[in-house]
C-alpha cells in the first residue's frame, strides 16, 4: 500500500458553524503541505478554500496558516506521512476554511467605498 | 441585479498590480487621473513580477559601453523575425530611463565597489546588460519599490481580492468592468473612462509553470470578449532549465539561470555528457544559448532516451569551488542546504517549464487595443518580443509599457463617457448568479486542461497532437456549465474555479488553434511535422471572437529601418 498523509482541515465560513474535514492524500517525500491541499482541491474536494498565489516560491506570503498549532507557510512546511491538523490564522478575521482576511485595511473594497463617499 | 452589488466610479481602472499595473497606475495619477488599481489577489504581491529572480535588461552602459540600438538588435534577433519593430524599439530606447528611475527610488540594484550599477551578461545579449538585485531578489525589490510609490499616491485607490469577470461596453467603447470581491462575494461595477489590462501572461495553462497561480490569461479572455484582437498566441516561452528534482520548497523553479551564467553550470544528459552543441548551438565556456534553442536540445535528449531520471537534464556545478558558490549566491546556498541540496556534491535535474507568453493583446503605439477605451501593459502586450523573448526584457517592458498605457488611459478618460449600470447588468447577473453546487470538480478540470496543454501544446507540436488537444478542450468546455456554481459568499474557491476555467478554455483554444495553423517552426513554436522556418510565415496570426467562435486571421509584421539590425 502506498504511503499517505492525513490532513485534518478546519472548515466553514466566518459566519457559520465550524467543522473539520479529513482528507487522505498520497505522500511523496519532499512535498509541501500546500501540495497536499492542492491535491485535495483537484481530486477530492474543490470546495476547500486555501489562498495562495505563488505555489512554491514563498514570495506571495499568502498561504500562512496554523499547522499543528504553529503559524507557518503551507508552501514551505513539508507534508509528513501522519495526521496533520490545519487551521486558519486565529488573529485575523476568518473568511472561509483556511482563508483569513490578510489584505491591508486600506486595500480592501470597503475602504474604496468609504473613500468614494468622502 | 444581484442582491449584494456595489458601484465605484473612476477615470482609469487598472486590472493587475504587477510592475506593469503599478507603473500604469503611477503614470495615470501623475497625469491627474483618478485611478483604481485592482488585483484579484494582494496588491503588488501576485503575478509574475514578484517571481522574477534576476535579470532586467537595459542599455545603461555602466559595465561596458552600450547603446539601445545594440539592445534592440539582440531583441529583434531573439524574436526570430516576428518583433513589431516600433514596440521593441520603445522598450530598448526607454528602458534605461525606467531603470534609473527605480534606482532613484532606491530599488537597490547590485553595484560594483566603485559605485557603478552591475550588469550581468545574460544569454542572447551581445554584452553585459542586465541589472539585478542580490540575491535573486530582483522581482520582490521591484514590486516593493513600486508599491511604496503607489501607496504615496493619493490619486490611486487600491483594491485587492477583486476578481474582474467582464469588461463593460458603452456605445462600443470600454467604459468599466464588472467583477466580484473574492473576500465577501459582493458583485462590483467599476464605471471608468478607460481600462488598462495588466494581468500578465498565460503560464497557468501548463502543468509545470514558473509564475503565480493566478496567471491564467484572465486579461486575454476579457479582451477577446470585449472585441479586442489578440496576436501571436501560439508563442509560449518555455524556460529551459526550470527546477525538476529533487523537490525544492521555498524557491522559484527558474532560479538556475543566474547560477548558470554567473558560474557556468554544465548541462548534462544521462551519460553525463554535455549535449547543447549537438543541436547546432555553439556554446563554449560561456552560457549563451537562447531559450528556445536550449529547450529544444533538452527535450530532444529526453526523447532520445538520454534524459535524467525525472525526465529532464542534469545541471552540475560540481566543478565550482564552494567559496565561489557562496560569494555568488550567499544565503541561497543555505536555502538549498535546508532542502538537502549540496551543489558541490550532486547535480540537480532541470527541464523546460512554461515561463512567459510572447503573444497577447494587439495594440497601437499608445498601448490601445482595437476597442476604444481599452489599453494593455506588460506581458499581455503582443509584439515586442516576436517569437521568442530575450532574457531580461520582461520587467523592462512592464515598466515602459505601463507608463505609456497609464498616460494614454488618463488622456482618454478626460472626455470619455463612463459605462452605466444598465451597460453592466448582464455581467453583474453572471458574476452574482445563484446556481446549484457544481456536479463536476472544476479544479480537477483545470488540472486536466493543464495536462492537455502540457502534452500536446507544449514546446514540441504536431498537427495530430494539436487536433487532439482541441478536441479534448472542447470536451472540457462541456463540464463548465452555464454559470458559476453556488451563491455570493466569502472566498468561495469552487466558484472562482468556474470563472478561471471559463477564461482558461478560451485562451487555451486560442493558443492551440494558432499553433495548428502555423505550419512552420519559429522561436518558441516548434512543429515536428514542419521543422523548418518558412519565410512566408514571417507574419502574425490574430485571434478575435465572433459570437462564441474564435476566428484566426493574419497581419503583416511591422518593420522599420531599424529592423535591419536583426541578425
Amino acid at each position: 500500500m502506498s504511503i499517505t498523509a492525513t490532513l485534518v482541515v478546519s472548515r466553514g465560513t466566518g459566519l457559520g458553524p465550524r467543522g473539520t474535514s479529513r482528507y487522505v492524500v498520497p505522500y511523496t517525500p519532499g512535498q509541501s503541505v500546500l501540495d497536499g491541499l492542492r491535491y485535495v482541491r483537484a481530486n477530492l474536494d474543490p470546495t476547500l478554500s486555501v489562498r495562495h498565489s505563488c505555489i512554491n516560491a514563498n514570495t506571495c506570503k499568502e498561504c500562512m496558516i496554523v499547522i499543528d498549532g504553529k503559524v507557518d507557510y503551507a508552501c514551505t512546511t513539508r507534508l509528513e506521512p501522519r495526521e496533520m491538523v490545519l487551521e486558519p490564522l486565529s488573529n485575523k478575521a476568518h473568511l472561509r476554511d483556511l482563508v483569513t482576511e490578510i489584505a491591508p485595511p486600506d486595500e480592501r473594497l470597503e475602504h474604496a467605498l468609504k473613500r468614494a463617499e468622502a | 441585479m444581484p442582491p449584494e452589488t456595489v458601484t465605484l466610479e473612476t477615470d482609469v481602472l487598472v486590472i493587475g498590480s504587477g510592475a506593469a499595473g503599478m507603473a500604469a497606475a503611477l503614470a495615470g495619477a501623475n497625469d491627474g487621473a483618478r485611478v483604481i488599481l485592482a488585483d484579484r489577489s494582494l496588491i503588488g504581491r501576485s503575478g509574475a513580477t514578484i517571481m522574477a529572480q534576476m535579470t532586467v535588461a537595459a542599455a545603461l552602459g555602466s559595465e561596458v559601453p552600450d547603446d539601445w540600438t545594440h539592445h534592440l538588435a539582440d531583441t529583434l534577433t531573439a524574436g526570430r523575425g516576428l518583433c513589431d519593430a516600433d514596440l521593441a524599439q520603445v522598450v530598448c530606447e526607454r528602458g534605461p530611463t525606467e531603470i534609473r528611475q527605480l534606482d532613484a527610488w532606491q530599488v537597490g540594484w547590485a553595484r560594483d565597489p566603485d559605485g557603478r550599477i552591475k550588469q550581468a551578461h545574460a544569454p542572447g545579449h551581445d554584452r553585459p546588460r542586465c541589472v539585478y538585485v542580490d540575491f535573486l531578489a530582483t522581482g520582490p525589490a521591484v514590486a516593493k519599490t513600486l508599491r511604496t510609490r503607489v501607496l504615496r499616491r493619493d490619486g490611486v485607490t487600491r483594491i485587492g481580492d477583486l476578481c474582474v469577470t467582464e469588461l463593460v461596453l458603452h456605445n462600443g467603447a470600454v467604459g468599466g468592468a464588472v467583477g466580484f470581491s473574492v473576500a465577501d462575494g459582493r458583485t462590483v461595477f467599476v464605471s471608468a473612462g478607460a481600462v488598462v489590462l495588466a494581468t500578465g501572461g498565460v503560464t497557468r495553462l501548463y502543468r509545470r509553470n514558473s509564475a503565480s497561480a493566478n496567471m491564467g490569461g484572465d486579461g486575454h479572455a476579457l479582451a477577446l470578449r470585449a472585441g479586442a484582437e489578440l496576436m501571436d498566441m501560439e508563442f509560449v516561452q518555455f524556460f529551459p532549465i526550470g527546477h525538476l528534482a529533487p523537490r525544492l520548497v521555498g524557491m522559484d523553479p527558474i532560479m538556475w539561470d543566474p547560477f548558470r551564467y554567473k558560474l557556468g553550470g554544465r548541462l548534462l544528459n544521462s551519460e553525463f555528457r554535455e549535449f547543447l552543441n549537438d543541436y547546432g548551438n555553439q556554446e563554449s565556456g560561456r552560457y549563451n544559448v537562447a531559450r528556445d534553442r536550449a529547450t529544444h536540445a533538452i527535450l530532444s535528449e529526453v526523447r532520445a532516451g538520454r534524459g535524467s531520471p525525472a525526465g529532464g537534464a542534469y545541471l552540475s556545478f560540481q566543478h565550482v569551488p564552494t567559496a565561489q558558490l557562496r560569494s555568488a549566491f550567499g544565503p541561497v546556498i543555505d536555502k538549498l542546504a535546508a532542502n538537502g541540496i549540496d551543489l558541490t556534491h550532486m547535480p540537480i535535474e532541470v527541464a523546460p517549464i512554461a515561463h512567459y507568453h510572447m503573444g497577447g493583446v494587439r495594440v497601437d503605439a499608445g498601448m490601445g487595443a482595437r476597442v476604444a477605451g481599452l489599453f494593455a501593459a506588460g506581458e499581455i502586450v503582443a509584439g515586442a518580443n516576436g517569437a521568442n523573448r530575450l532574457s531580461g526584457n520582461a520587467i523592462t517592458e512592464a515598466l515602459v509599457f505601463g507608463r505609456i498605457a497609464g498616460r494614454s488611459a488618463a488622456e482618454r478618460a478626460v472626455a470619455a463617457e463612463r459605462g452605466t449600470l444598465s451597460d453592466a447588468a448582464a455581467a453583474l447577473d453572471c458574476a452574482g448568479a445563484s446556481n446549484p453546487a457544481a456536479t463536476t470538480n472544476l479544479s480537477g478540470v483545470i488540472a486536466e486542461l493543464q495536462s492537455v496543454m502540457a502534452e500536446d501544446v507544449g514546446p514540441f507540436r504536431t498537427a495530430a497532437g494539436l487536433a487532439r488537444a482541441l478536441a479534448r478542450l472542447a470536451m472540457l468546455r462541456a463540464d463548465l456549465g452555464e454559470g458559476p456554481p453556488g451563491h455570493q459568499g466569502p472566498y468561495d474557491m469552487a466558484r472562482l474555479d468556474w470563472f478561471d476555467l471559463r477564461s482558461m478554455l478560451l485562451v487555451a483554444e486560442s493558443v492551440a488553434r494558432t499553433a495548428l495553423s502555423r505550419q512552420e517552426s519559429r522561436g518558441a513554436h516548434q512543429r515536428d511535422d514542419f521543422p523548418d522556418t518558412a519565410e512566408p510565415w514571417a507574419i502574425h496570426q490574430t485571434v478575435s471572437l465572433f459570437g462564441d467562435a474564435l476566428v484566426v486571421g493574419r497581419a503583416p509584421v511591422h518593420v522599420s529601418p531599424l529592423s535591419e539590425l536583426a541578425s
